[in-house]
């Protein structure tokens, strides 16, 4: 073969691997860790994902990659199909076009703004299970998953720093 | 006509940022037809997500072994601090549980010599099926976990999947090489119970908290906490007699049990095939019979 298909190839891996990376995350997180009361409170890996992609690497998240990446959460998961599609797209919006007001934040600042959007996310994400379930939903289980990935958020951007030094220099 | 790529981006741009847009609310209206179809609960979704279940099952298993392994390490070295302890405590009980043998052979034996007296039918045999849980984090609105058997192993839906200590939940969903279980604590669990010792019947209802509640109790029915609540085989999918609970608040408004099953460590589960005699095709009872997967229990 010649060296422009292999470089083709290796461009198409490059910028497939923050999609294959958060869905691999997605399936590590949902291996049983055998931790008490672990379960409910599992960080939402796919939100953390997006959101860290859509900040530093915004072409390599296009809305079909997060589409998919909900898909593969919602059917894997077990939950309503659907509303995790629905809910990371609503975070892709919430996104796009805002490069510039990352551009020169900090990791501090990122994960500063991280908190509402996870907040707004999980508020989407309650309110739609409510309205498919029929009744309003307890929706402690949803603040304390919140804190929990709002906390996890630094070791899965840590994670993904490497990724990206590794892969997509 | 110096630069005739550039009016043509010029041109192109807006058309371009119009096509995502377009993309984009194409993609949204999908995520609203996918909650559709999932609150329809058609054959497709069922269909799609065994076969995703599927396939991810073996790279759940892959990861799940050495998980397993070494939170079996971690919980022994914890153990062999009370490994003293632990064995006058295991006496005990082995002492207790020798007991209750006794009564259970005399029972059963009496059981049998009554049965044969007044000519009861049989109860089918029950046979078990042994999977590993590969994947348990649902998130906080749903309770469900996945496992590597499927159709292949003689899995089935709607087959009790029971532990050591009791009923754990129901297969919902069964692909090839894997199956979902919705344990007795999700929102769309429904079990038909019998309550106490007066064995009244009840409904055992999941509601995403780890104590589902008692439901469609017969008015004037007497609950205390501490009663044991077990299938009640109703409806001939669970066998009868599977422990669920106890009952730990019974209150006028609500009822509350809790599991005996030890959510935290459920690292298998059995799956009861429990046939009743003329309900099941018998190719399936053939195939099932050859896998090798099975044990065979009472």
């Amino acid at each position: 073969m010649s060296p422009a298909v292999w470089t083709r190839l290796d461009g198409a891996a490059r910028s497939l691997s923050p999609m294959a990376l958060t869905v691999l995350l997605i399936m590590v997180g949902m291996v049983p860790l055998r931790v008490p009361n672990l379960a409910p409170v599992m960080p939402a890996l796919g939100l953390i994902a997006v959101y860290f992609w859509l900040v530093y690497h915004p072409e390599s998240m296009p809305a079909w990659a997060v589409f998919l990446i909900g898909l593969v959460q919602d059917l894997l998961g077990g939950g309503a199909l659907g509303v995790g599609v629905f809910v990371l797209l609503v975070v892709y919006a919430a996104l796009a076009g805002q490069r510039r007001f990352f551009a020169r934040g900090s990791f501090f600042f990122t994960w500063l703004t991280f908190l509402p959007t996870a907040a707004g996310a999980f508020f989407l994400t309650w309110m739609f299970n409510s309205l498919i379930a029929d009744t309003a939903l307890d929706p402690r289980p949803a603040a304390f998953q919140y804190l929990t990935t709002v906390a996890f958020y630094p070791c899965v951007a840590w994670v993904f720093v490497q990724a990206q030094r590794a892969f997509l220099k | 006509m110096k630069n005739p790529s550039g009016s043509v981006s010029r041109l192109t741009t807006p058309i371009k940022a119009w096509v995502q847009r377009f993309a984009f609310l194409f993609l949204v209206a999908g995520a609203f037809a996918l909650m559709l179809l999932g609150k329809a609960d058609t054959l497709l979704v069922e269909r799609i997500r065994t076969a995703v279940g599927d396939a991810a099952a073996p790279i759940l298993e892959f990861i799940a072994r050495p998980i397993d392994s070494i939170s079996v390490a971690v919980e022994g070295i914890g153990k062999l601090a009370d490994l003293r302890a632990r064995n006058v405590f295991l006496e005990r009980e082995n002492e207790r549980l020798r007991h209750w043998q006794a009564v259970a052979r005399r029972l059963e034996a009496e059981n049998t010599a009554l049965r044969s007296l007044t000519d009861m039918a049989p109860d089918p045999r029950l046979r078990f099926v042994t999977a590993r849980v590969v994947g348990d984090q649902g998130g906080a609105f749903a309770r469900s976990v996945l496992i590597n058997a499927g159709t292949r192993d003689g899995v089935a839906k709607g087959q009790a999947a029971i532990t050591s200590e009791g009923l754990a939940g129901r297969v919902v969903e069964v692909g090839v090489r894997s199956a979902r279980v919705l344990l007795v604590t999700d929102i769309n669990s429904r079990i038909p119970v019998l309550v106490g010792e007066g064995r009244d019947r009840a409904i055992l209802a999941g509601d995403n908290t780890n104590q589902p509640r008692l439901r469609y109790l017969a008015p004037g029915t007497e609950i205390r906490p501490g009663d044991h609540v077990v299938t009640s085989g109703h409806g001939a999918i669970f066998p009868p007699g599977l422990p669920i609970g106890v009952v730990t608040q019974a209150s006028e408004t609500t009822m509350r049990v809790q599991p005996f099953v030890d959510w935290a460590h459920m690292e298998f589960l059995r799956l009861a095939d429990y046939e009743l005699p003329g309900t099941l095709l018998p190719a399936q009872g053939a195939a099932a019979r050859r896998s090798g997967r099975r044990e065979t229990g009472q």
